[in-house]
């Protein structure tokens, strides 16, 4: 038993933080925050906020790492020292290297590499504060990110966590449901389609408990799958008003 | 040596067959061997096909974590020595080496196998460190569920030390290692949108995606990891975590 643990999570079907099952904390979305990066943007979730800035297609280096055949990707995912109660000790940990890792492979899907011979794309991901599903929100900016860049895409990568607390499965884990909720189960799917190109679960659970958790993550991708959208249409309005004067 | 290419096991596998002529849910031969190394407080051996990898445990004394007071600790930790592999090279593990040792950590500590609270010597000050360490040796495909089956079969046949005064006697044993499950990791790999189990390292060259399961023994999942560029869609996670609490049944009767 951990220390701290409230006896009860889940009360009249509310969350501690007063959500219902089913439901996101407040998601806040902006692209093209940063300067001087290629393509940047912030994804919330409450209080997990991930940044995402994009550098290239552009000349990678070493040189022998180069793909004559298709550009490289490269991502960092990072947690400032400051973004947790207990401070993080800056530079790379195993945690971090296996999820960078897991959020390559994950926008691996939607690049086309082909169009950018011998290039690297740098992908880095900050955790400016942690409260929970940094992963989901850090993806989720990444994909913006990337857009931005001008990299050609196949579709977004949207990102979103589920899990169980108190024998309940509820959508996006926040805050004291991480450290005391039974299952964490990070996904994310291409777009709002059923293909999963992330998943990582800890916890025990059912098959069918597992099953439920899936379709409920399809539901979540597919919503923020959405406020991606409108991120980007945000993002181009004017773009937009010329369409529809033409 | 000449390998056969990836087109080739492409190919192959989209007319139903496998390099080795294995059948899709068929493992290689698996062989086992227990308490290989005697200084270790646990060890095993595991040869899947010509993938060898080696496990040992070792128990020390330390603090507990702040949190967990009166919780032993577990540490996993992967070396692909240079010896498995052209591809292996000497240093501090690189991402595919702790991916790895958490894949293998993940569905032993969510599992909850190791009774931890009853490593527990004096709550706050004193407990148990296991360490779990796999040494792969000949990198032949299918490392996870080779190293996860290594690390449950080094820690059901792992003895606790003496302690007396403060001291650890190694050599001396008080007890075995409380495990209460067997968890079994099983790896299910797709290639040319077909699902197979413990591809072997030409089989994994070619791979779109794979999807790591770990089932106890009442079948419920406690971790999964998919890797790999590419994806799955629910009907394929259905159909990888049928196979695997399949699977895991199977390997679950060689080891205890």
């Amino acid at each position: 038993m951990k220390i701290g643990k409230p006896e009860k999570m889940i009360i009249n079907g509310k969350r501690l933080d007063g959500r219902s099952l089913e439901e996101f904390r407040p998601i806040s979305v902006e692209v093209g925050i940063l300067k001087r990066a290629e393509g940047s943007a912030i994804f919330k979730f409450g209080n997990t906020y991930a940044l995402a800035a994009v550098y290239g297609p552009r000349p990678l280096h070493p040189k022998h790492m180069q793909d004559p055949q298709k550009a490289i990707l490269r991502c960092r995912y990072s947690m400032a020292p400051f973004s947790t109660s207990e401070r993080v000790r800056p530079g790379v940990n195993r945690r971090s290297v296996e999820i960078s890792k897991v959020l390559n492979e994950a926008l691996s899907n939607v690049i086309f590499f082909e169009d950018y011979p011998k290039t690297g794309i740098d992908v880095f991901v900050e955790i400016l504060q942690a409260d929970a599903s940094t992963r989901c929100a850090g993806l989720n900016a990444a994909a913006l990110a990337l857009v931005e860049a001008g990299v050609p895409l196949k579709d977004l990568i949207s990102s979103c966590s589920v899990g169980m607390v108190d024998g309940e499965i509820v959508l996006d884990i926040g805050g004291d449901e991480d450290q005391f909720g039974d299952v964490d189960m990070a996904t994310a799917t291409i777009g709002n389609e059923d293909k999963f190109v992330l998943l990582q679960m800890d916890g025990i659970v059912t098959k069918d408990q597992f099953l439920k958790m899936i379709e409920l993550a399809k539901k979540g991708c597919a919503e923020i799958y959405e406020k991606q959208k409108n991120a980007l249409r945000e993002k181009y309005k004017t773009g937009e008003i010329n369409v529809e004067s033409e | 040596m000449l390998k056969a290419s990836e087109n080739y096991v492409r190919k192959l596998v989209e007319e139903d067959m496998r390099i080795d002529e294995r059948k899709f849910d068929e493992f290689r031969e698996i062989k086992i061997e227990t308490s290989v190394i005697k200084k270790a407080e646990g060890s095993a051996k595991v040869l899947l096909g010509n993938t060898h990898v080696l496990v040992g445990v070792k128990l020390s004394v330390s603090e507990p974590f702040p949190d967990t007071p009166n919780e032993g600790v577990l540490i996993v930790n992967a070396e692909l020595v240079p010896v498995a592999s052209p591809t292996f090279e000497p240093g501090p593990p690189d991402e595919n080496a702790i991916e790895l040792a958490r894949i293998v950590d993940r569905g032993i500590r969510e599992s909850k196998c190791i009774d931890l609270e009853k490593l527990c010597i004096e709550e706050g000050k004193k407990v148990w460190n296991i360490n779990i360490d796999i040494h792969v040796l000949d990198h032949d495909g299918n490392l996870i569920d080779a190293s996860a089956l290594g690390a449950m079969i080094a820690l059901l046949n792992t003895k606790i030390p003496k302690y007396e005064d403060d001291k650890v006697i190694y050599g001396e044993y008080d007890g075995n290692l409380p495990v209460r499950d067997t968890p079994i990791a099983i790896t299910v790999t797709k290639i040319s949108n077909k699902l197979l189990i413990d591809p072997n390292l030409e089989e994994e060259n070619a791979l779109d995606a794979r999807i790591t399961i770990t089932t106890n023994e009442k079948e419920e999942i406690c971790s999964v990891q998919k890797g790999g560029v590419g994806y799955f869609t629910t009907e394929e996670i259905k159909k990888a975590i049928d196979l695997s609490i399949q699977k895991s049944k199977e390997i679950r009767k060689l080891i205890k």
